[in-house]
């Protein structure tokens, strides 16, 4: 039997009170109940404060480039499909130094389960807008207001129709660790955007702010693509929480590991033979 | 024509067929028992257009691709026009009898005459050029079958037809040619371009990832890999940019694959952030790098030997790297192995950098050798208690576990690291593991490829060249008459260099001339940047076009 314990417990460099820290453990209770152990899973991340949470890990890990999470992702897994593949970067990292890589790691459909923490401003770097940053939000670089429209990653998720969308709320770690283990055993590429206040940079998207208005979806079919594109849409008084849409396209499809993967001789000599 | 080679040039339009024209009479010369260098010329567009395809092809081995014209196959009045003035003495025009060609000793091909119908025109000025060089009918006949048997036996029939009849009209015909001497070899060479013979290189050092994204004249050594490489196990993903692709790359080589990334300078520049992360997180990938002009889109389909620079110094940081320079199609092959060895021994990447020229360059070689190849560095398959990744070690390489062994965790970071993968500021330990990267350097010094030095030691001119430049130079001191002794020093690894191979052969010469495919001399600056010895003589060439030994000569003049 695994145990959280077997995760590990790191001193971190994060805020008191930042919503990472619950979103850690869900990630620690979630591997655990599955009974995958530390040597059982690799763990991609980009750049960004939520991009450190394979280092408070025990686990495999490849802690890589800013916004380039996913593409290192996707190559761990088709070097060896038999490890399941977490991928934990930030919003900025994943939507928008990464947003090419997003959309096109969801049109791949590799089996990876991508981890957002959403706090809608950047935090590493000190409080600059981020594409979920809502429009008119001031920061100290943006002080008249954002001006460019909030990346809705859920609508554009449902929109590319991703095998699995799911939205959480670091403040209801349960609910995570459930939407969590849901998005790893979908077998295709499954996204979890993961509501986080950001005690230090967003004074508007507090720990209250996404309390007051997330709310658990109840008799939502996430089969039903039109209906969960008006559900994706929503995030203004009221914010839903679960799995928005599902399907069952097929995964790419893989079936060696390469580490262990060698030529027959005889295959390469025909191969140079063709060349005569 | 000179007994030691005659050199083809087949011109048109794209969409003529030239290329398949060219690509099946080099195969047959090569069958033949010739030796062949093959040069393409194509211009960034599917239709018209003006390309050629020239086949240079000798009994010995032949060099660098030559201005001087034995046969021109003019598909189209452009290529008469434009072409006329580099035939050779004696030199021969194979067109149709509507092209306007003054007073060139020509053969007048009656194209309707011998075949029914336009789709056979290709095979046509096949079977006539295949005559006029004396080829055997029947080599041609066996290509024809192997090239058309998916299509059926009726196809396969047609154009078999059509070159017989093309060997009997030349047959009939009273013209002034003639043929080189048949070769004594028998045949059994490979015929592979450039980058062919980087993928099967990389094939047979048990490359099994390519990723890349579509970019001249790069892409084909991934597609030669997907075709070649997926039915035995290859994995390979098309990527949405260069980043991802070198990105994903190093992701799979983190868990265990042994992966190449082609692109070519433009899709290179925006890799550099993945270079640097493979020095840092020591992770193996090896990337060709096919130079074509720039800066920019520059132009995409000509050659140029002007991205070194960008090479050497591509990523941000300090670290070790390795940038192998093909000279010829069987330099490609072994290089390319030797880079993987080079990209998981010491676990940092490794770029083979090649160009259009070679890139398309088919040549007959020597089937490689797969029995006589080193055995290629691997990854462990197991770990003692208390594994660390960035262990310390006294050479910089720690040794490397892929997650899937064992209950070790491998923890690969981009931020500087303690040894463990943890990240970490610690001043102390920066400096150790920096220092450990670069100690890197002193392994890959030990293990570079030695300069190949040809001609008069001590000569008054030495050619210093690099990549594909070697076979016009090689041509260049051949053909030179102006009385001096000459040599040349060609280097197919550029980074890092070892002076003590070659600082006897700068110093003995009287005149160092750097011949290049670049504006700047680029290596020849690198060699003062490493050793201190200013070459101060070039011979450059920035045109779009490879060197050639009439360029050599000709720059050579104002030099000495």
């Amino acid at each position: 039997m695994v145990s959280m314990e077997d995760y590990g417990d790191v001193q971190t460099s994060w805020c008191p009170g930042c919503g990472n820290f619950s979103i850690l453990k869900s990630v620690k209770t979630a591997l655990a109940e599955m009974d995958i152990a530390p040597h059982e899973v690799m763990i991609a991340s980009g750049i960004g404060q939520a991009a450190k949470t394979p280092h408070y890990l025990n686990c495999h890990m490849f802690n890589g480039l800013h916004g380039r999470s996913l593409p290192m992702a996707q190559g761990m897994k088709m070097a060896n499909p038999d490890m399941p593949v977490l991928c934990i970067s930030g919003d900025g990292c994943s939507y928008g130094e990464g947003g090419n890589h997003f959309l096109a790691a969801i049109r791949r459909n590799l089996d990876i389960t991508l981890l957002v923490h959403d706090n809608q401003i950047y935090g590493l770097t000190k409080g600059q807008a981020s594409p979920t940053t809502a429009e008119g939000h001031v920061t100290k670089v943006q002080p008249s207001g954002v001006r460019s429209r909030a990346f809705n990653p859920m609508t554009t998720a449902v929109a590319m129709k991703t095998g699995f969308v799911a939205r959480a709320f670091s403040g209801e770690p349960d609910h995570l660790v459930s939407v969590i283990k849901e998005a790893m055993a979908h077998p295709g590429f499954s996204l979890v955007d993961i509501l986080q206040p950001c005690v230090s940079f967003n004074k508007v998207n507090t720990f209250a702010w996404y309390q007051e208005r997330t709310y658990f979806l109840e008799d939502h079919d996430p089969t039903d693509w039109a209906k969960a594109m008006g559900v994706a849409d929503e995030f203004d008084e009221r914010i839903p929480l679960g799995v928005i849409y599902r399907n069952d396209r097929a995964p790419y499809p893989l079936d060696r590991q390469l580490a262990v993967h060698e030529y027959d001789r005889n295959d390469l000599k025909g191969v140079m033979q063709s060349y005569t | 024509m000179s007994e030691a080679g005659m050199n083809i040039v087949i011109g048109g339009a794209a969409g003529q067929g030239l290329a398949t024209i060219g690509r099946l009479m080099s195969k047959a010369v090569v069958r033949a028992g010739y030796h062949l260098l093959v040069t393409q010329k194509y211009m960034s567009r599917v239709r018209g257009g003006h390309n050629t395809f020239a086949i240079r092809m000798g009994p010995e081995p032949v060099y660098g691709p030559t201005e001087s014209i034995d046969i021109l196959v003019a598909l189209n009045q452009e290529t008469v026009d434009k072409h006329r003035g580099r035939l050779a003495e004696g030199g021969l025009v194979l067109a149709g009898d509507d092209l306007d060609i003054g007073d060139l000793n020509a053969l007048r091909i009656p194209f309707k005459e011998l075949a029914s119908k336009p789709l056979f025109y290709n095979t046509v000025a096949l079977g006539v050029l295949a005559a006029t060089v004396c080829n055997d009918e029947t080599i041609l006949e066996k290509l024809l079958d192997e090239t058309f048997a998916k299509k059926g036996d009726k196809v396969v029939e047609m154009n078999v037809d059509v070159v017989r009849a093309a060997f009997d009209w030349v047959r009939g015909q009273e013209f002034n040619f003639t043929c080189l001497a048949p070769p004594e070899e028998d045949g059994g060479m490979m015929m592979v371009n450039g980058n062919e013979a980087i993928a099967l290189g990389a094939l047979a050092a048990g490359c099994n990832f390519v990723s890349f994204y579509p970019m001249t004249p790069g892409t084909s050594v991934a597609t030669t890999l997907i075709a070649k490489g997926a039915p035995l196990g290859l994995v390979y993903e098309q990527m949405e940019d260069e980043i991802a692709a070198v990105n994903i790359a190093l992701g799979a080589s983190y868990a265990g694959a042994r992966p190449m990334v082609t692109t070519s300078g433009g899709g290179f520049a925006l890799m550099t952030e993945g270079v640097s992360l493979a020095g840092v997180s020591e992770t193996p990938v090896v990337i060709t790098v096919a130079q074509r002009p720039g800066p920019a889109t520059g132009m995409a389909t000509r050659t140029e030997q002007a991205d070194l620079d960008l090479v050497l110094y591509a990523g941000h940081g300090e670290f070790p790297r390795a940038i192998l320079a093909p000279a010829d199609v069987e330099q490609c092959f072994y290089l390319t192995h030797l880079a993987f060895d080079l990209a998981e021994s010491f676990q940092t990447p490794v770029f083979v950098l090649t160009d259009q020229h070679l890139a398309d360059s088919y040549q007959g070689v020597a089937p490689f050798d797969l029995d006589d190849l080193p055995d290629v560095a691997r990854p462990m398959r197991e770990a003692e208690e208390g594994y660390k990744r960035y262990a310390l070690s006294e050479d910089g390489v720690s040794p490397r576990l892929v997650p899937g062994f064992g209950r070790a965790l491998v923890r690969a970071d981009s931020h500087e690291h303690d040894e463990t993968g943890w990240i970490t500021e610690d001043g102390m330990n920066r400096v150790v593991q920096n220092s450990k990267r670069l100690d890197k350097a002193f392994g890959l010094e030990d293990e570079v490829v030695e300069p190949d030095y040809y001609g008069e030691d001590a000569p008054d001119v030495l050619l210093v060249c690099w990549g594909s430049s070697l076979g016009a130079c090689l041509d260049a001191m051949e053909k030179a008459e102006n009385g001096k002794t000459m040599a040349v020093l060609h280097f197919s690894q550029v980074y890092p260099l070892c002076e003590s191979l070659f600082m006897d052969d700068l110093e003995k010469a009287g005149t160092v001339v750097a011949v290049e495919g670049n504006a700047t001399g680029q290596f020849a600056k690198l060699i003062t940047r490493e050793t201190g010895f200013s070459i101060n003589n070039h011979i450059l060439r920035f045109d779009g076009r490879p060197l050639t030994p009439e360029y050599v000569l000709a720059g050579l003049n104002g030099i000495i």
